[in-house]
C-alpha cells in the first residue's frame, strides 16, 4: 500500500515538474514568434525575428548595424524585423549553437568556430564561399595597447619579450582572440628566425614568461590591464584597443607591430535553423547587407577594418595600413593551426610544460 | 567568590574578542566588497544609475531572475521538507548514499552543472528528437535556466533541516503517532515548530543563491538579450561591453533584492521569537 | 527506541517524493555525464586526467579550496557562536549579511575582490608594503573562495546552537567546569556534525567555483590554473570527452568528500545520542 502511495506521489511530482517547465516554456514561446508565422490575412508581412549569435567584441558593431539593417529591411520589404543578439566567447557560442541554441545566423571570430557548427550538421558545406571575401565582411588585427608615453618603449614584438616587460593576454585555450595574439607573435618570430622552429618556440616561451595574467577572455584581460593596472602591454584586438582609447584617451596609446595577423571573423547562415523557421530570405539579406557601403562604414566606425578596399581607404587615418598582415593560411588553415598549437599537448602546452 | 568574578571578567573579554573578530571578518570579507559595488554603481551619479536599472533589458532580466528563483524555492521547499523527513525520521539502508546525493549539487562545479543539462537535453542527447518533435525547448531557453537554478540550490533547505531534526530525535513524533495523530498533524504540530527557523534560513539561503547563480545558468542560457538573460548574466554582458558602471548598478539590484529578503527574514524571526 | 518497526507514518510518501525529485533533477543529469564519459576507453580517461597540467590544476583547486574551507570552518563557528549567544549593537545587520555572498553573482564578486586586492587596490596596496601579493596568486584564489564559502558553516551551525539548551552549559558551569572546557567538551561535540556538514559543502563548492576565481586567479598554467577553467577550455576546443572525463573526476571527488562528512556526521550523531 505504501509503495502504491509512493508511486502515485512520484508520478504526481513528475507531472508537476513537467507542467512547471512546460508553463515557463510557453512564456518564452510567446515572446519568440518566429518568422515562419504566416501573415494572418493582412497586407503587411509578419514581423520577422532573427537571432544573431556572435562573439564578445562585436556588441557595439551589431548594435549599430542592426538599426541600419532594420531601416534597410523596412525600405526593401515594408516589413518589420527584430534582431536578437547573443554574445560571448566565440568558441562557447559555437558550442551552444551546435548544442541547440537556435541561431539564424552566426557571426563568429574564427572560421574554425563556424566549422564546429557545420560539423554538428547545422550548416551546409561550402558556406565559406556563400558570401564575398570568404564570408568575412570585416577584418581586424592584433595590436599593442601600452600606457601613455610608452614608458617601456615598446615598438615591436622584440620589445614585448624583453625581460621586465609585463604582458597581459587572454588564455589561447579559452579565448579565440588570444589565439590570434599567439599566432601573430609566431608569425613575427617565424620571419625573424627564418623558420627555425626551435628559436621560434624560444621566442614564444619568452613571451609567455612575461605574461602576468592569463584571463579567460578578451574583456577580462582588458579589465586587468585598464582597471587593475596590471602589466605594461596588452595584446588586444585592434577594435578593442581603440575602444579603450576612446574611454581613456589620456591613459593609453596603440602601437601597431611590424607584423601582425589578419583576423577574419566569419559569418554564416545556419541552414537547419532558417529552414525550420522559414527565415532564410531575411537571414541571407542580413548577412549580404554587411557588405553594403553603409554597413562597411559602420564597421569602420566601430574600428573593424572594412573588407571593401575603397571604404577601408576612407579610414586610412584610423588604421595603420602599412602593417604586414599574415593570414591563417600561412599557418595551413585553422584545423592545422589548432592541431599544432592549441590542442592538448600542442605547442602552447609544451611552452608551459617545458 | 573571586573565582566566579574572574570567570565572568574573562568571559567578557572573550565575548568582545570574538565579537571583534567576527565584525572585522565580516567587514573585510563582506562589507567592503559590497560597498565597492555600491560605490562603483553610483560613480557616475544617480541619473546614470537610474538609467541602467530602468533599462528594458534590465527589467526583463530581473523578471526572469525572479521567475527562476520562485520555481527554485517552491520545488526545493517541497523537496527539502520531504527529504528531511525521510532522512531523519526513518531508518533504512542507503541513507548515507541518499544524503550524499542530495548534497551533490552544491559541490558540483557550476560549469559541470550546466554541462550535464546540455548533455541531457541538448542536441546530442537521445531525447532531443522527442523534444524537438514536441517543440519543447529546454536548453538555451527558460526551462533550462529554471532547471539549473533548482539544481544549484537543491540541497539548501533539506540541509538546514536535517541537522536540527537529527538533534531533535524521533521520540516526540513516535509518541504522537502512537497516540494516533495523522501525518500532517504530526508534522505541523510536533515537527515544524522545531524546524521553523532552520526552514527560514534554508529558504533565505535558497533564494539568495538562486538569484545570484551565474556559472550554470551561463552555460545553459544562450545569452539572448531580453529572452534568456538573468540578472547575473546581464551583469556579465554589461561588463563585457565595457559598461562598468551599469554593470555594477545592475549588481546592486541583486544586492538590494537580497537585502529585502534578509529584512523580511529578520522581521519574521523577530516576531516569531518574541511570540515563542 | 531500537524497535525498528516504523511508528511514524508517511515513509512511503516522503521517500517517493524525495526519490522522484532527486532522480529528475540530480541523478538523471549526472548519469548523462557518466554515459558520455563512458564513450572513452578507460585507458584514455586515465591518460586525459593524469596530464601534468591537469594534475597541477587539481592541486591548485584542492589546496586552495581546503585552506579556504578551513578558514571558513573556524570563522563560521565563531560567527555562529557570536550571533547566537551574544547581544551587541548591529548584531542584526551582521547576521543579515551572511547570505550576501550567495546573492552577489560570482563574477561581480570576482571583479570586485580583484580590484580590491590588486596592487593598485585598497588591500593590495596595504599588503604590498609587506611584499605580499594577493590578486593573481593562490592567496587571491583563497580569498575569493573564503568569500564564496562564508554562509555554509555559519548557517549550518547556527540552528543547532540555537536549539542547544543554554542550561547544559550552566549545569557544567555550576559543576565548576571552566569556560574553555565547557566549550570544547560540551558545545563543540554538539555542533561538530553541523560544522562538518558546512565544511564539506563549502569545500565541495570551492573546488568547483569558477565565476569569481577566474578573475582573481591570473590563470597561469601550473601556478594558478583551476580545474573548472580547464574544463571550460576543453569545451572551447570542442573536446567533450576530455571535459566530461575531468568533470567526472571532480564529481567523484565531491561525492567522496560529502560521503565522508556524512559518515562523520552520522557517527558523531550516534555518539551524541548514546551520551544523552
Amino acid at each position: 500500500m505504501k509503495i502504491k502511495k509512493a508511486l502515485t506521489f512520484a508520478l504526481a511530482t513528475v507531472l508537476g515538474i513537467s507542467a512547471l517547465t512546460a508553463c515557463s516554456n510557453t512564456v518564452s514561446e510567446n515572446s519568440d514568434n518566429g518568422g515562419s508565422t504566416p501573415a494572418s490575412g493582412g497586407n503587411t508581412p509578419a514581423k520577422i525575428t532573427l537571432t544573431n549569435v556572435s562573439y564578445d567584441p562585436t556588441r557595439e558593431l551589431y548594435e549599430a548595424y542592426n538599426k541600419a539593417f532594420q531601416a534597410h529591411w523596412k525600405e526593401k520589404t515594408g516589413g518589420e524585423i527584430e534582431i536578437s543578439q547573443s554574445h560571448g566567447g566565440s568558441g562557447k557560442q559555437a558550442l551552444e549553437v551546435a548544442n541547440g541554441l537556435e541561431a539564424d545566423v552566426v557571426t563568429l571570430a574564427l572560421e574554425y568556430d563556424v566549422k564546429a557548427v557545420q560539423d554538428a550538421g547545422l550548416i551546409e558545406d561550402g558556406w565559406v564561399s556563400e558570401f564575398e571575401k570568404d564570408s568575412s565582411p570585416y577584418t581586424s588585427t592584433i595590436v599593442f595597447l601600452v600606457r601613455k608615453g610608452n614608458p617601456k618603449n615598446i615598438k615591436d614584438w622584440d620589445d614585448v619579450v624583453k625581460e621586465g616587460v609585463g604582458v597581459i593576454t587572454p588564455n589561447p585555450k579559452t579565448s579565440g582572440g588570444a589565439r590570434w595574439n599567439y599566432l601573430a607573435a609566431w608569425a613575427y618570430a617565424d620571419k625573424k628566425f627564418g623558420g627555425d622552429e626551435a628559436q621560434i618556440k624560444k621566442f614564444i616561451e619568452a613571451l609567455f614568461k612575461n605574461v602576468l595574467v592569463l584571463d579567460s577572455g578578451a574583456r577580462g584581460a582588458t579589465n586587468s590591464f585598464v582597471q587593475n593596472k596590471q602589466g605594461d602591454v596588452l595584446l588586444a584586438w585592434e577594435n578593442e584597443a581603440y575602444l579603450s582609447i576612446q574611454d581613456y584617451p589620456d591613459d593609453y596609446e596603440i602601437i601597431t607591430p611590424s607584423i601582425s595577423i589578419l583576423a577574419q571573423p566569419s559569418v554564416a547562415i545556419v541552414d537547419k535553423v532558417v529552414d525550420k523557421r522559414g527565415t532564410r530570405e531575411a537571414a541571407t539579406e542580413y548577412l549580404n547587407y554587411l557588405y553594403s557601403d553603409e554597413a562597411q562604414r559602420i564597421a569602420g566606425q566601430n574600428f573593424y577594418r572594412p573588407s571593401n578596399p575603397d571604404i577601408l581607404d576612407e579610414f586610412k587615418d584610423t588604421f595603420d595600413l602599412n602593417v604586414n598582415l599574415v593570414t591563417i593560411n600561412d599557418f595551413g588553415g585553422w584545423d592545422k593551426a589548432q592541431e599544432t598549437h592549441f590542442t592538448d599537448g600542442g605547442v602552447f602546452d609544451q611552452i608551459y610544460e617545458g | 567568590m573571586d573565582k566566579t568574578q574572574d570567570q565572568s571578567k574573562n568571559a567578557k573579554i572573550v565575548k568582545w574578542l570574538l565579537i571583534s573578530i567576527s565584525t572585522l571578518f565580516i567587514a573585510v570579507m563582506l562589507l567592503l566588497p559590497l560597498v565597492t559595488v555600491i560605490i562603483e554603481a553610483f560613480r557616475q551619479g544617480f541619473e546614470v544609475y537610474l538609467k541602467a536599472i530602468a533599462d528594458e533589458y534590465t527589467v526583463k532580466a530581473t523578471l526572469l531572475t525572479l521567475e527562476a528563483t520562485l520555481f527554485a524555492v517552491v520545488i526545493n521547499t517541497v523537496f527539502g521538507l520531504f527529504a528531511a523527513w525521510t532522512v531523519t525520521k526513518f531508518k533504512f539502508h542507503g541513507k548515507k548514499l541518499l544524503t550524499t546525493l542530495i548534497d551533490i549539487p552544491v559541490t558540483v562545479s557550476p560549469i559541470i552543472a550546466g554541462l550535464i543539462f546540455v548533455l541531457t537535453f541538448g542536441r546530442q542527447s537521445f531525447i532531443y528528437p522527442l523534444l524537438e518533435k514536441a517543440d519543447v525547448k529546454i536548453v538555451f531557453a527558460v526551462p533550462g535556466i529554471v532547471l539549473a537554478t533548482i539544481f544549484v540550490t537543491f540541497p539548501f533547505i533539506s540541509r538546514e533541516l536535517i541537522p536540527v531534526l537529527e538533534a531533535q530525535g524521533t521520540d516526540e513524533e513516535e509518541a504522537a503517532a502512537l497516540m494516533g495523530a495523522s501525518l500532517p498533524r504530526i508534522f505541523t504540530k510536533v515537527t515544524f515548530p522545531h524546524i521553523k527557523w532552520a526552514f527560514l534560513y534554508g529558504v533565505v539561503l535558497c533564494t539568495a543563491r538562486a538569484m545570484g547563480e551565474f556559472g550554470a545558468v551561463s552555460v545553459l542560457s544562450g545569452h539572448i538579450r531580453g529572452k534568456t538573460n538573468t540578472l547575473p548574466l546581464h551583469v556579465e554582458i554589461l561588463f563585457n561591453e565595457f559598461k562598468y558602471v551599469p554593470a555594477f548598478a545592475v549588481s546592486s539590484i541583486l544586492v538590494i533584492l537580497a537585502v529585502i529578503v534578509l529584512i523580511i527574514r529578520s522581521v519574521v524571526e523577530y516576531h516569531g521569537k518574541k511570540d515563542g | 527506541m531500537k524497535r525498528s518497526k516504523r511508528v511514524i507514518p508517511g515513509f512511503g510518501l516522503s521517500m517517493g517524493v524525495t526519490l522522484s525529485i532527486l532522480g529528475l533533477v540530480v541523478v538523471i543529469p549526472l548519469a548523462s555525464l557518466v554515459v558520455f564519459t563512458a564513450q572513452m576507453s578507460f585507458a584514455d580517461i586515465i591518460k586525459t586526467i593524469t596530464r601534468d597540467r591537469i594534475l597541477a590544476s587539481f592541486r591548485v583547486s584542492f589546496l586552495t579550496a581546503f585552506i579556504a574551507s578551513l578558514i571558513n570552518l573556524v570563522m563560521g563557528v565563531i560567527l555562529a557562536w557570536v550571533l547566537v549567544r551574544y547581544k551587541f549593537p548591529f548584531k542584526r545587520i551582521l547576521d543579515g549579511m551572511i547570505e550576501l555572498p550567495f546573492a552577489l553573482p560570482t563574477a561581480v564578486a570576482g571583479i570586485t575582490l580583484t580590484s580590491l586586492t590588486a596592487d593598485t587596490g585598497l588591500f593590495g596596496k596595504f599588503f604590498g608594503i609587506f611584499g605580499v601579493k594577493i590578486a593573481y596568486t593562490r592567496i587571491g584564489i583563497t580569498v575569493a573562495l573564503v568569500f564564496i564559502g562564508i554562509p555554509f558553516v555559519v548557517r549550518a551551525v547556527q540552528p543547532v546552537l540555537e536549539k542547544l539548551d543554554a542550561s547544559y552549559e550552566e549545569a557544567a558551569g555550576v559543576l565548576g567546569a571552566s569556560r574553555s572546557k565547557i566549550f570544547f567538551k560540551v558545545i563543540l561535540p554538539e555542533i561538530m556534525p553541523a560544522a562538518l556538514t558546512g565544511f564539506g559543502l563549502a569545500f565541495g563548492r570551492c573546488i568547483g567555483e569558477y565565476g569569481s576565481v577566474v578573475f582573481i586567479a591570473g590563470n597561469k598554467p601550473f601556478e594558478t590554473e583551476i580545474t573548472p577553467l580547464i574544463i571550460m577550455s576543453e569545451l572551447q576546443e570542442y573536446d567533450y570527452p576530455s571535459a566530461t572525463a575531468i568533470a567526472l573526476v571532480m564529481l567523484i571527488a565531491s561525492f567522496v568528500i560529502l560521503f565522508a562528512t556524512n559518515l562523520i556526521q552520522a557517527r558523531s550523531a550516534k555518539i551524541l545520542k548514546g551520551d544523552s
